[in-house]
């Protein structure tokens, strides 16, 4: 019945339609296991991906837009961290004011870069690993920020499971008290984390108007970043989660589209739903189940720290 | 070096300067940006601000406040008293979408009969697609324990897509030969939500907002519900001993939030919006959200954040239209507006006290 | 009832008659009102450019004012009394759901010219409708994607199931049809008018499915570029030229050019000439521009592309000319019929030969 649709391609497809939101979650997985909330992760995206364009276009190299982008981002991530910080503003009016204020600003930057092509990024060339059947076209055929996407997230699981540093960043989240009371710089070690997240979503924005689309428009981020906050609290705030939950994502997305190319008959409002709902039912599936515990957020997510002593 | 103390209690005379001093602040800020845009900025912040209330047109965009304000209070209410408790519905704006459906069913099944109880039913019909439509998350995590967050929101892209069906299907006007959107509710006055007095502004959905300040300011402040949810939201522990069942809260929360935005979406769909069209929502689910933590997650505090966002909003538009302003500007500007509303409000919890030693 | 609103206009008609006469006899206002940002590279991008082109036409005499991102329903009644409160001579509403609003407003202020794009009503004097034929555009398309294609498999990204883009389909189709009996015409309905990701991906699927034509309804860019990473597809710009895609993927384009009609209306209205009007004009009176076919196409197709264009323009091809049948096997047009306005504007099938359902 769907006989049109190669495996291969779709999963080829699959890897790079779920880069952006890899990027952006598990920045904000970071984040948020540092203890902080923040729902601007569109605002952040939007800002990534017009820096980021900018940078491309402006010096002519993609590697130097990427860092663009993570730069830009960062830098209005350093606006919340100092708010949320600092100023102890709530974070989840501040993250939605972030979003609206990056949405504003990105197009403000963009104005003059309208209907301009970004310079080209290649491949990775793999020689001949890309000839390999099926697992060539899967796994090598892509561009570089694809495997970054993986290597940091392999980079967060391991610094979160082993490392001082990562557990230093979990105690701050399951309680500050406690962690300042141990003598950690708890303001300190949550904005770098806001930074940090700032920087990956960035990335992530870049690589849609660098790569995935390329070009810029305003709202080009179309709704990615509330889709990466959306992964982190279905990944149960887990690394490796983040990449099984973006696939999934992704891969409902493209699939359905696949399918609405390959003819199926199922009716195309019901496929538009599917990534939603096949997303909600998994998240159902695996909260229902047992070891119900280790599903639950960090314990002081959201909650300001303020060191009264 | 600064430091920050802890009041004992917040501070009234802060509680109150706050949102003027950030006001002023989002002016100069603004006012630079506005600059480098090559606007005079005297001109942009005085028609954003000023012009809305007591410029030349005043009488028309007093009740276009209104108009603005009504839904981002009417669901803001909703979602404070979740805030409150703890609990996330991050998706009102898919709630309010859903009440507008299905009480525009309810409506658009019985054109053209004329009869005066239509309208009351459909109210009741656009609170019900909004509770029902909240009783997922709710039940999802009263049962199974899943994140109200995720689902909420997701819920919000299905419901889009239900929307976009109902415009271009189910719901779409059998006289508009074959273009998308619905019957306009204004010409079916049974079902329809005019303005009750002409050129104030109110309708049915403003005079639903003022009613549910005042009952959510009772609910709070009189009732043991608001009680259990403010208890609940301070120490969770301490609620459970004293009997407050989480799984009933967050049915209460989310029912109710759910059930508030679906009547701000059935009293748009009819009045000022109305009728059904693919793009029918403009974001006022999540910027309600903005509104309930602007007021402090208060009633009184959450009209007055309503109506400053709908000042914002119309005042923009008309500092765009005059000015030659982007539209982006003003977005920036609102954003500014929001932190420094947010920042200054640390005036209110806590003294800056100079200090020579370092404090971490 | 409406006396407020009398009033309003009363006062309204005096500072348009004292204060406002002079400036306003030498300069024209004219007003635009948008649905989405300018810089979104097609459908406002180019209803942009038309407004500055007319700023351009008259210099001095005409003043321009733009609203960005203005949604539909109550936000845009708002933005078109705003607009007419501050002296709009004449104002362009350029999306179809602001349609009841601009009907609306038009008849609170008689005086105003209001020019609605692509809806079909004018319920008042002051009130006219414009639209442009682009499914002349899709018949060239249609006839370069027949003649190009290798697997004999054709692509459409469309948006919403509504009958402009039905219409853009059949003529894509019929076209692509008529010069190669083999091809079949692949659908993905995006659901979205603007989300390049998704479009990219849906691009990408169709590759994938062997289709190496591929033209979209959709606004950006993302599926040229998508196109552009496998030699040998072949794609075409969508509102705007998208010239960074030549000389392929992009081997042609249908460009919204909606300067010529806003220059005419204008000037009509300024020497006393303008009517009500129902405007639908396409290739021949300049609304819809065929961008340069590429030297990726063979010479010989190109110059059967341009005599197709030519002949559409002079009115002797009309791309809707019987025997058609529709899908379901049943006879629409008898030979040698050409479609009534009518139809095309309401259409909600697809032609014979199409697979698959129309999304209800």
């Amino acid at each position: 019945m769907f006989g049109g649709i190669d495996p291969a391609l779709l999963l080829a497809s699959v890897i790079v339609a779920s880069v952006p939101i890899i990027l952006a979650a598990i920045g904000e997985l970071v984040v948020e296991k540092a203890g902080v909330l923040n729902l601007g992760v569109e605002g952040l995206m939007i800002m990534g991906a017009i820096c980021g364009f900018v940078a491309a276009v402006e010096t002519g190299n993609p590697y130097l837009g990427f860092i663009g982008g993570a730069l830009g981002a960062a830098a209005l991530a350093l606006v919340f961290a100092l708010l949320t910080q600092y100023l102890l503003t709530n974070q989840v009016a501040t993250g939605l004011a972030l979003t609206l204020f990056g949405l504003g600003l990105s197009s403000l930057i963009g104005q003059g870069y309208v209907g301009i092509k970004p310079p080209a990024t290649g491949s990775v060339p793999f020689g001949p690993l890309a000839d390999i059947p099926f697992l060539g076209k899967v796994i090598f055929s892509h561009d570089w920020v694809v495997y970054l996407s993986v290597a940091v997230v392999a980079a967060v699981w391991w610094t979160l499971k082993v490392t001082r540093i990562g557990l230093i960043l979990r105690a701050v989240g399951e309680s500050h008290d406690a962690a300042h009371a141990l003598g950690y710089k708890v303001t300190r070690i949550r904005v770098m984390a806001i930074l940090f997240g700032g920087a990956m979503a960035g990335m992530g924005g870049a690589y849609i108007s660098l790569i995935r689309v390329p070009q810029w428009v305003d709202g080009i981020t179309a709704g990615q970043g509330w889709i990466a906050l959306a992964i982190v609290v279905f990944a149960s705030w887990k690394p490796w989660r983040v990449l099984v939950g973006a696939y999934l994502f992704g891969g409902i997305t493209v699939l359905q589209l696949n399918l609405q190319a390959a003819g199926s008959g199922i009716p195309v409002e019901y496929l538009s739903m599917a990534p939603y709902l096949i997303t909600i039912l998994v998240l159902v599936i695996m909260s229902s189940g047992k070891g119900r515990a280790s599903l639950s957020a960090p314990a002081a997510l959201g909650q300001n720290f303020h060191a009264s002593r | 070096m600064l430091r920050l103390e802890k009041r004992p209690s917040p501070s009234v005379f802060w509680q109150r300067s706050t949102p003027i001093l950030a006001v002023i602040l989002t002016m100069i800020a603004g006012g630079i940006m506005f600059a480098l845009l090559g606007k005079d900025p005297l001109v942009a912040i005085r028609t954003i601000f000023w012009d809305p209330l007591f410029g030349e047109f005043a009488f028309y965009f007093r009740g276009q406040l209104l108009v603005k304000a009504g839904p981002l209070i009417l669901i803001a209410l909703g979602l404070s008293l979740g805030f409150r408790a703890g609990i996330w519905n991050i998706g009102a704006e898919g709630q309010y979408i859903m009440g507008a459906i299905i009480g525009a069913s309810v409506g658009l099944a019985l054109f053209p009969t004329e009869n005066r109880l239509i309208y009351p039913v459909m109210v009741i019909a656009g609170a019900f697609g909004g509770w029902a439509w909240a009783m997922i998350p709710a039940i999802l995590k009263t049962r199974f324990n899943t994140n109200e967050i995720l689902v909420s929101l997701l819920l919000v892209y299905v419901a889009q897509t239900i929307l976009a069906k109902a415009a271009t299907g189910f719901l779409r006007n059998p006289e508009g030969a074959g273009f998308p959107g619905s019957r306009n509710f204004s010409s079916y006055p049974a079902a329809g939500n005019p303005e009750l007095i002409a050129g104030t502004g109110m309708h049915w959905g403003v005079v639903a907002a003022f009613i549910a300040v005042i009952g959510a300011y009772v609910l709070l402040q009189r009732h043991i519900l608001g009680f259990h949810i403010k208890l609940a939201g301070q120490a969770p522990r301490a609620a459970r001993f004293a009997g407050v069942s989480p799984n009933r809260l967050v049915v209460l929360c989310l029912g109710l939030s759910g059930a508030l935005a679906g009547l701000a979406g059935l009293f748009e769909v009819t009045g000022p919006a109305g009728q059904i069209t693919i793009d029918f929502n403009v974001g006022y689910g999540f910027t309600a959200i903005i509104v309930a933590f602007l007021g402090r997650l208060n009633p009184i505090g959450i009209l007055l954040a309503g109506l400053l966002m709908a000042l914002t909003y119309i005042g923009g538009e008309m500092a765009s239209t005059n000015l030659g302003l982007p539209s982006a500007a003003i977005q920036a500007f609102q954003g500014m507006l929001l932190f420094f509303l947010l920042a200054t409000d640390i005036l209110t919890n806590f003294r800056i006290r100079l200090t020579k030693k370092e404090v971490a | 009832m409406k006396r407020r609103h009398l009033l309003a206009t009363a006062a309204l008609g005096l500072t348009m008659a004292f204060g406002g006469t002079a400036m306003a006899q030498d300069k024209t206002k004219a007003c635009f009102v948008y649905v989405g940002p300018i810089g979104d590279g097609g459908w406002t991008f180019q209803h942009h450019e038309g407004a500055l082109a007319l700023q351009a036409a008259y210099g001095d005499k005409v003043e321009i004012a733009w609203q960005e991102n203005v949604p539909e329903g109550a936000d845009a009644e708002r933005v078109l009394t705003q607009m007419a409160l501050s002296g709009c001579d004449i104002i362009f509403t350029t999306s179809f759901g602001y349609m009841d609003a601009t009907n609306a407003v038009a008849a609170k202020f008689p005086n105003v010219k209001f020019e609605h794009a692509t809806g079909y009503k004018r319920e008042h004097p002051n009130v006219s409708t414009f639209n442009a034929r682009f499914y002349e555009g899709r018949a060239i398309q249609g006839h370069i994607a027949g003649k190009m294609t290798k697997s004999n498999k054709i692509g459409y990204i469309a948006s919403f199931p509504i009958p402009e883009v039905i219409m853009g389909i059949n003529s894509y189709y019929l076209h692509a049809k008529k010069v190669n009996p083999a091809v079949e015409l692949t659908i993905i309905w995006a659901y979205t008018w603007f989300d390049p990701a998704k479009e990219a991906d849906a691009a990408k699927a169709m590759i994938e499915q062997g289709v190496d034509v591929i033209a979209s309804h959709t606004d950006s860019t993302a599926p040229l570029a998508e196109a552009a990473k496998t030699p040998g597809i072949i794609g075409f710009g969508q509102a705007s030229d998208m010239a960074a895609y030549k000389p392929s993927p992009r081997v042609s384009s249908i460009i919204d050019n909606w300067a010529p009609y806003y220059v005419k209306r204008v000037g009509a209205l300024m020497d006393g000439t303008y009517a009500q009007a129902d405007a639908w004009e396409g290739i021949s009176g300049g609304e819809v521009e065929i961008g340069e076919i590429t030297e990726a196409v063979p010479a010989e197709i190109k110059a059967e592309a341009e005599a197709m264009r030519d002949a559409i323009a002079a009115g002797t091809y009309h791309p809707f000319t019987g025997p058609i049948k529709k899908q379901d096997g049943s006879e629409w047009l008898a030979d040698g019929v050409v479609a009534p306005d009518g139809d095309l504007l309401g259409m909600g099938f697809y032609v014979e030969g199409i697979t698959g359902d129309i999304p209800k």
